[in-house]
């Protein structure tokens, strides 16, 4: 065992092991169970700095377990699963201490420490599967990993919330584990390889394999909530907030996106999926789904399913990315798979935050917050700006290399008004919020004050998270051209990519 | 190291004897007995891996003449998933049975179960098979009519009278064969038989007899009563060995020695039971009311699935897709042992802790009873296929295998039954998770819970992550 082949293992590992040491702990040693935690995600985050530097030095991680003959388990770190792991990271630690500040008085931490700890070893395993076969595993672990965390509750709502999304998700899962299969019958083990492998398939597979894609692409689609496969996300915001942000942002939303994007580049290869001719297929599901999710989100007064719909829209722009033939819009879509996340999981801390606080579940009864809780409601515009694509948020930088990769692939005419659109609809349901919070007066009484105002407008535990993920969406967007920022990560991928 | 065959079946006869002699020592008896027969069933395992197929000639009469014991990879591993069932649902069951009258009569039913066992796994001829399968069969129904109300009897006679049935026709198969070929040696057989009438009217009958006692659809309908009436460890041996070890046979026959005689539109035949009992089974499984009888209907589903591979068998040329395709099969029977008993052994807690096992009226357990809970939810892991279970491996294997022979519709099938049993499993857990809150305690594990987790957790992760090793000893022992 050396570092070469045990750093993705350890990776994987550090939030695994402590998660499943918390499960046996009682209720009332809050102290270890915050040390458990905290020591996870920190060694986490320090083991995959190392990773970082690593990867962009050439060095080659790589866990390789025989599970079956032709069938291996294989973590492997490269560029793209860097990008993903590193954004996992960060944000489980900030949503770490944003969870232990939110369930402080509730029963059943250990189960949920628990259950959040399996959930990121998840995510972080299907980010670094080396093939599609581990990627498969990872993928399923973390539908049964959320699971629990959705019915947390334990309310009627909850369970039924649980229930669609188990009933979206398996489904979804036995799609893509039948496509695996059947790529692995024609063509063998897929590894996970920049510009794909699939290529040199003699012609008469072409069938076959459209067939197959057609099946991962659907398999993959119930997590990413391409529409009309979508259903299932905003039943499960039904979950405490801490988990609407880590499924919105950071795992289960993403770890869809993620496969499709891992699916077109390193299995098929983008330009052998525009030869059999599929990738505007994948360009126009993304396209409807922008628009329909931005309409949907219009009409929601419940502030977290408002939150719901747009994150059904804004994923779609990686998807969208995707399917634009060229390196700028891989670019833009790639690096909207760490901008949507830091966004969003801001936007669902300041909203978890209101309804703690204030119990204001309802976007109608957010009239003058913002002279309660300024910092919150400050994370929050600054998240908002950046979905709507407001320059120089993380948003706009996204949007910017989409708009581009169209132009330059010849595909602005229909890309050109998708964006606007979206970017419209996105202004049209974020906007009267902010006006509301900031420039309405508050009413009479809130619905359900739980923390009183004191030193901070809430607990420090709550509001320092947003404040740091919202200064994050503003930095990637500030400082998008520095070294190692998300835009020139995304570039390096997209260089990789297409060979250059 | 040939000794520790004749060990492995002598062993557990003489705990039985001495826990008849013993009835208040029958405890401490039964479960050292269990202890060493373990140990040696891993032995055995280790033996295959190293040396291949072992042979024992009981008193040294040669084949033909005397008692011929045989291992080789296949009846190894199912040797030891037997020994590490039994051992776990011995320590469940000393607590279960701890304040029953019945534990006199249960502990050397037990252990001759096991012997029955033990000794069908180790047989090379057929008439000894005959033997085992009858003792098996006898053992099985009196542990069932423990039960003691008037259900279990009910149900434990028909059992009875099924089991017998499925004898005979055995029975009448081994006089054909011996009457055509003059032998009943697995390995001579396996040489002479040929495709003619004679061969094909004996493996029917035998392949008949066979299927009654492993439940195959439409010849299940005695198995749900039987199983879910049964005291929880008995559930628990029922479901997961006993239908197992005349499904071993049927492979045995099937791929091994009467490979020759087998038509690939048998195989079909198995594999459309197999197919409607995957689906018929699933859903009755979903619409129970009770937990144990939940199981029963998964343990037909499940059953169903290892016939789906015989089409697959029969049409994959000799190499590494066939060895893939056969260690996907043998590690699905394997997952389903150990997840069926651990499940069994789970729902008895629950019955014992609630006083019965109505899917209804479990709420609230996820927090009165987080570890059984947690053994449901593994349990239901390795039942639906996911990762990383034994069964996950098993399942690809039968995808993998008829993507490969072109044969969908055994695709769609595996595909429904597993989210058939999603649906099935998440049920309960949807059920088990409830808002009430219960006073926090201390975190307890009480000592009839862990048998259940650690037989679900060995299905649902351990089989999977050292699933390679299955592969492997298939090879070295064949």
């Amino acid at each position: 065992m050396n570092l070469e082949n045990s750093l993705p293992l350890l990776v994987v590992l550090s939030s695994l092991l402590p998660g499943l040491v918390i499960f046996f702990l009682r209720e009332g040693s809050h102290r270890l169970r915050t040390v458990l935690n905290l020591a996870g995600a920190v060694i986490k985050l320090a083991l995959v700095v190392l990773l970082i530097w690593g990867v962009f030095h050439e060095h080659s991680y790589e866990t390789r377990w025989t599970l079956a003959p032709g069938l291996d388990l294989v973590l492997h770190a490269d560029t793209l699963s860097v990008l993903f792991v590193t954004l996992s990271t960060v944000l489980w630690l900030v949503t770490t201490v944003y969870a232990i500040g939110y369930l402080e008085t509730s029963p059943h931490r250990s189960r949920f420490f628990g259950f959040f700890s399996l959930c990121v070893s998840a995510t972080v395993g299907l980010a670094l599967a080396g093939n599609l076969f581990t990627f498969v595993i990872f993928y399923e672990l973390l539908t049964l990993a959320t699971y629990p965390l959705i019915a947390h509750r334990g309310t009627p709502e909850a369970v039924r919330g649980a229930r669609i999304y188990l009933a979206y998700t398996l489904a979804g899962g036995a799609l893509l584990m039948v496509g695996t299969v059947w790529l692995h019958v024609i063509a063998g083990p897929t590894a996970f390889v920049e510009g794909g492998i699939l290529n040199q398939m003699p012609i008469e597979y072409h069938p076959q394999l459209k067939a197959i894609f057609l099946l991962l692409i659907v398999g993959l689609g119930v997590k990413a909530a391409l529409v009309p496969l979508h259903g299932w996300l905003p039943a499960a915001m039904v979950a405490p907030a801490p988990v609407s942000a880590l499924l919105h942002a950071v795992a289960v939303v993403k770890a869809g996106a993620f496969g499709i994007v891992r699916v077109v580049y390193d299995v098929f290869g983008v330009n052998f999926v525009d030869q059999l001719g599929l990738l505007s297929l994948l360009g126009i599901a993304a396209a409807i789904t922008i628009v329909y999710g931005s309409i949907k989100a219009l009409s929601q007064d419940n502030l977290k399913k408002r939150l719901a719909y747009s994150t059904v829209s804004q994923v779609s722009y990686i998807a969208l990315g995707t399917a634009i033939l060229g390196p700028l819009g891989t670019i833009g879509g790639v690096v909207h798979l760490v901008h949507q996340g830091i966004m969003k999981i801001t936007l669902f801390f300041t909203a978890g935050n209101y309804a703690e606080t204030l119990g204001i579940h309802k976007v109608s009864e957010m009239n003058g917050v913002g002279r309660r809780m300024p910092g919150t409601t400050l994370a929050f515009s600054i998240a908002a700006l950046g979905m709507i694509g407001v320059p120089p948020m993380a948003g706009f930088v996204s949007k910017w290399y989409l708009g581009l990769g169209a132009l330059d692939a010849g595909m602005a005419w229909w890309v050109m008004p998708v964006l606007i659109t979206s970017s419209l609809l996105n202004a049209a349901y974020f906007l009267p919020i902010l006006h509301r919070a900031w420039f309405r007066p508050q009413g009479p009484e809130w619905p359900a004050e739980h923390i009183p105002a004191a030193r901070f407008e809430t607990s420090a535990a709550l509001l320092w998270p947003p404040l740091l993920t919202a200064a994050l969406a503003l930095a990637a967007g500030l400082f998008a051209a520095a070294p190692y920022s998300p835009l020139e990560w995304a570039s390096l991928i997209a260089l990789k990519e297409y060979g250059l | 190291m040939t000794d520790v065959l004749i060990i492995l079946v002598s062993l557990p006869l003489a705990g039985a004897l001495l826990c008849l002699l013993l009835p208040r020592a029958a405890t401490v008896v039964a479960l050292i007995t269990a202890v060493i027969t373990a140990l040696a069933s891993g032995s055995l395992l280790y033996a295959v891996s190293t040396q291949g197929t072992l042979l024992y000639e009981l008193g040294g009469w040669t084949a033909g003449l005397g008692i011929a014991l045989r291992a080789d990879g296949l009846s190894a591993l199912l040797l030891v998933m037997v020994a590490l069932v039994i051992l776990a649902t011995s320590f469940y069951a000393s607590a279960y049975f701890s304040k029953s009258a019945a534990r006199a009569h249960f502990w050397p039913l037990w252990l001759l179960l096991w012997t029955a066992l033990n000794a069908l796994l180790l047989s090379g001829d057929l008439f000894n098979l005959y033997v085992t399968l009858e003792l098996l069969g006898l053992s099985a129904v009196a542990l069932a009519s423990l039960g003691g109300k008037i259900a279990a009897v009910q149900a434990a006679l028909r059992y009875l009278l099924v089991g017998l049935l499925g004898s005979m026709l055995f029975l009448a198969g081994v006089s054909l064969i011996y009457a055509g070929y003059g032998s009943l040696d697995l390995a001579v057989l396996s040489r002479t038989v040929e495709p003619e009438p004679i061969a094909w009217l004996a493996l029917s009958l035998m392949t008949a007899g066979l299927l009654l006692k492993t439940a195959l659809f439409p010849l299940h309908f005695w198995l749900p009563p039987a199983h879910a009436s049964a005291p929880a460890p008995v559930s628990a041996a029922l479901s997961a060995l006993v239908v197992k070890a005349a499904f071993y046979l049927v492979l045995r026959l099937w791929m091994d020695v009467f490979a020759d005689v087998v038509t690939p539109a048998a195989a079909d035949l198995l594999a459309a039971l197999g197919a409607t009992a995957v689906l018929w089974g699933s859903w009755r499984a979903l619409r129970a009311q009770r937990l144990k009888v939940l199981a029963a209907y998964s343990t037909v589903a499940q059953l169903g699935y290892l016939f789906l591979f015989f089409p697959l068998l029969q049409a994959l040329p000799p190499g590494p897709a066939l060895d893939a395709a056969t260690g996907g099969l043998i590690m699905l029977a394997l997952s389903h042992g150990f997840a069926k008993a651990g499940l069994f052994l789970a729902i008895g807690v629950i019955q014992q802790r609630s006083g019965n096992d109505s899917i209804a009226e479990l709420d609230g357990t996820a927090q009165r009873l987080p570890v059984t809970t947690f053994a449901i939810a593994l349990a239901g892991v390795a039942l639906i296929g996911l990762p990383p279970s034994g069964a996950f491996l098993g399942k690809w294997q039968l995808i993998a295998g008829s993507f490969a022979t072109g044969q969908w519709l055994w695709i769609v099938v595996t595909v429904i039954g597993s989210l058939l049993a999603a649906a099935y499993t998440f049920r309960i857990l949807g059920h088990a998770f409830g808002s009430q809150l219960y006073p926090s305690r201390a975190f307890a594990v009480a000592r009839e819970e862990w048998p259940a987790l650690i037989l679900t957790a060995t299905a649902a992760v351990v089989l999977g992550l050292a699933g390679a090793s299955v592969w492997t000893l298939l090879e070295a022992g064949a």
